[in-house]
């Protein structure tokens, strides 16, 4: 034990060994890769849509800077433009024809002159469109969008937090002929991947009469095999003694699973929450076969929809993403550790 | 709160009778009740029911209105003119999107499982923050599949990010999305991003399991990091491989939602993989052919059974190999 010690302490004083700097930089490289595209679309996301057309994009949403001159209705863009003499002036510019731009002193509208446009920069000054963001409740049914993804989010974990547990109660707490089958059934449809049964999961849907309507995307993914395993697993560590005493007082069998069992399940419920709402948050396949008419799209299907339709209005379409990704980013900066340890434990998303 | 026990107080009576009918050996049928009936009606009764359109045409949604036609759809999927020359298949899309599923896969799997040990190797190792780093790894895989396709949409647009940089290194910029080749290159890598976070989370918790003084007693032994590394990290960490390779497998083989917002199964059908096949023919064009995407998606589900199968035999081959060294 004294040599490993020694050894330990050695490698401990070191300052930084070359794997360490190897370590640091691969890890550095990570949080670029996985980072720097979600960060650049938020930046995108503040941008005008004049900014957004600018080629070669920049990374803070600058726009040009325009000037209310005398005598021209509309606002004109600002130029820092090169004169021949090689002087640099602030003007802005009031027409271009082909390479060649009319320009004029904003400060002194008679002044004009012709340049060369590669003898004119833009003036930028750093401009957040925050209209990308409330235009989109004004002109477009987002809120509608954002009603339904939040109504399917929140139903649908409650009734899987309601239907889950249960399940798990009496599959943990109680020895019934053919428990054993219907554990293995649950788990058995983990094996079943939705995509190979969608045509007849559609069918199902529309003989129930739920087809266009949000109960039906909520309904058939509320029985999880991941969750009742789950809260299974966590229910069989709840001491019996607990629910022998309270049949003792004569509590009934309903009493004790929601006034015991639910409360001490209390993580691994949390865990399955976090689960289900990032499952319905994401949730596209089954929506969109579902959900036709765009007043029951969920965010998904809108940005889906929206991507083809709005081709050329990318700040819209990137501020609905960076709305679309805000509550899974939030969810993930507080509960992260809940949610690592959750999948290390369970091996499934 | 009150609102929470003021429904479960209601339910109460409702689950009394049932005690008091079935007793307290049978009670447990109606708690799964609620699951088990979830679970009959959209997974059960469609395994089933998917076996009916399978073998019926049409095109009408409801079974027994469907005429049977046998082997039909099957035919129409598999049958060839010239097996060397797809063009000459019924359905050519067909052996395509089956083409470019197994390109896909076997490139995504392979690639990503080794980023992943090689994450999972970093993230074990003795540094600072742990928690954060394997958090920036994982950030991807909570993003949906739309927001991620729409994220590098966005930088490989033909005025983004990355033909600035090509540009500005004075090269001519590049359609990424719509050149065949590129295309393809960008589903592989943006489903690697999403999802590798997800591998390496696993890899690393099989790595932790480790026991430490394995490495103490192979450092005592003077044993080189990379001896340290096949001897003993790789042969203990066998089991989590096979796991995350066989996974990997089964959901790059059902690759779709992002790939479909990003590229839209194009340019033509170089990136049109086999559930985009499936929705397609099922859903989204003109005529919905119930029938053949039902065949498709039973071949899908018979190359499934077979990667679970080969899951099941790796694991055993490497329990017994554990257990003779």
């Amino acid at each position: 034990m004294k040599v490993l010690e020694f050894l330990l302490r050695t490698r401990g004083r070191q300052r930084l060994h070359w794997t360490d700097v190897l370590t640091y930089a691969y890890l550095t490289l990570g949080l670029f890769m996985m980072f720097a595209p979600v960060l650049w679309l938020v930046a995108s996301s503040f941008k005008t849509e004049a900014a957004i057309g600018q080629f070669p994009p920049t990374f803070m949403p600058y726009s040009q800077r325009s000037v209310a001159v005398p005598g021209h209705e509309q606002p004109l863009p600002l130029f820092l433009v090169t004169l021949d003499s090689g002087q640099q002036r602030e003007m802005a510019q009031v027409r271009r024809i082909g390479i060649m731009a009319t320009m004029v002193d904003p400060a002194n509208p008679q002044d004009t002159v012709q340049v060369n446009i590669k003898q004119r920069k833009p003036v930028n000054e750093l401009k957040f469109a925050w209209s990308n963001y409330s235009d989109l409740f004004r002109k477009f049914t987002f809120g509608t969008y954002l009603w339904n993804s939040v109504f399917i989010t929140v139903v649908a974990t409650l009734i899987t937090l309601l239907f889950n547990s249960m399940a798990a109660f009496a599959l943990s707490k109680y020895n019934f002929k053919g428990q054993k089958s219907v554990f293995l059934l649950i788990i058995a449809t983990l094996m079943i991947p939705p995509t190979i049964i969608l045509v007849p999961v559609f069918l199902v849907i529309n003989q129930v009469g739920l087809l266009n309507n949000l109960w039906g995307v909520i309904l058939p993914a509320v029985a999880t095999p991941t969750g009742v395993f789950l809260l299974r697993q966590y229910m069989l560590t709840i001491p019996d003694e607990l629910i022998e005493a309270a049949r003792m007082d004569h509590a009934s069998e309903w009493r004790i699973y929601w006034r015991i069992v639910l409360p001490l399940s209390a993580p691994a419920l949390a865990v399955l929450a976090i689960f289900s709402v990032m499952w319905r948050w994401n949730d596209f396949l089954l929506p969109l076969i579902v959900l036709s008419k765009s007043e029951h799209f969920t965010l998904q299907l809108a940005l889906n929809s929206f991507q083809g339709e709005l081709n050329t209005q990318w700040n819209y379409l990137l501020a609905m993403t960076v709305i679309t990704l805000l509550p899974v980013t939030l969810v993930f900066a507080f509960l992260q550790r809940y949610i690592t340890t959750g999948i290390a434990s369970a091996g499934v998303k | 709160m009150r609102f929470l026990s003021l429904f479960f107080n209601l339910l109460e009576p409702f689950f009394r009778l049932g005690q008091r009918w079935l007793g307290l050996s049978r009670l447990g049928w109606l708690f799964v009740a609620p699951n088990l009936i979830v679970f009959g009606l959209f997974t059960f009764l469609p395994i089933l029911i998917n076996l009916v359109y399978a073998t019926t045409g049409g095109v009408k949604l409801f079974p027994l209105e469907r005429p049977f036609t046998g082997a039909e759809n099957f035919q129409i999927l598999f049958e060839c003119g010239n097996y060397l020359d797809l063009s000459t298949c019924r359905k050519d899309v067909f052996w395509r999107a089956i083409g470019n599923t197994l390109k896909f896969s076997v490139i995504q799997v392979v690639l990503m499982v080794l980023l992943s040990l090689v994450t999972a190797l970093v993230l074990n190792r003795k540094i600072i923050g742990r928690g954060f780093w394997r958090g920036v790894f994982f950030y991807p895989v909570l993003l949906s599949p739309v927001v991620v396709a729409l994220i590098w949409k966005w930088l490989l647009q033909s005025q983004g990010v990355f033909n600035a940089a090509l540009v500005a290194a004075d090269r001519a910029p590049v359609e990424w999305l719509t050149d065949a080749g590129w295309a393809f290159f960008w589903t592989v890598f943006v489903s690697i991003w999403a999802h590798m976070g997800f591998y390496t989370l696993i890899l690393l918790a099989g790595l932790q399991a480790i026991p430490r003084d394995l490495y103490e007693a192979a450092q005592m032994d003077r044993a080189g990091p990379w001896r340290t590394l096949t001897r003993i990290t790789l042969p203990l960490l066998m089991p989590n491989l096979i796991v995350v390779l066989v996974l990997a497998a089964i959901r790059a083989v059902q690759v779709f939602d992002e790939v479909f917002v990003l590229t839209g199964g194009g340019p033509g059908s170089a990136t049109t993989f086999i559930v985009q096949f499936i929705y397609q023919t099922g859903f989204a064009e003109q005529i919905h052919l119930y029938g053949l995407a039902a065949a498709a998606s039973l071949a899908l589900a018979a190359f499934l059974i077979v990667l679970t199968l080969a899951q099941l035999r790796l694991t055993r081959a490497s329990d017994a190999g554990q257990k003779a060294r």
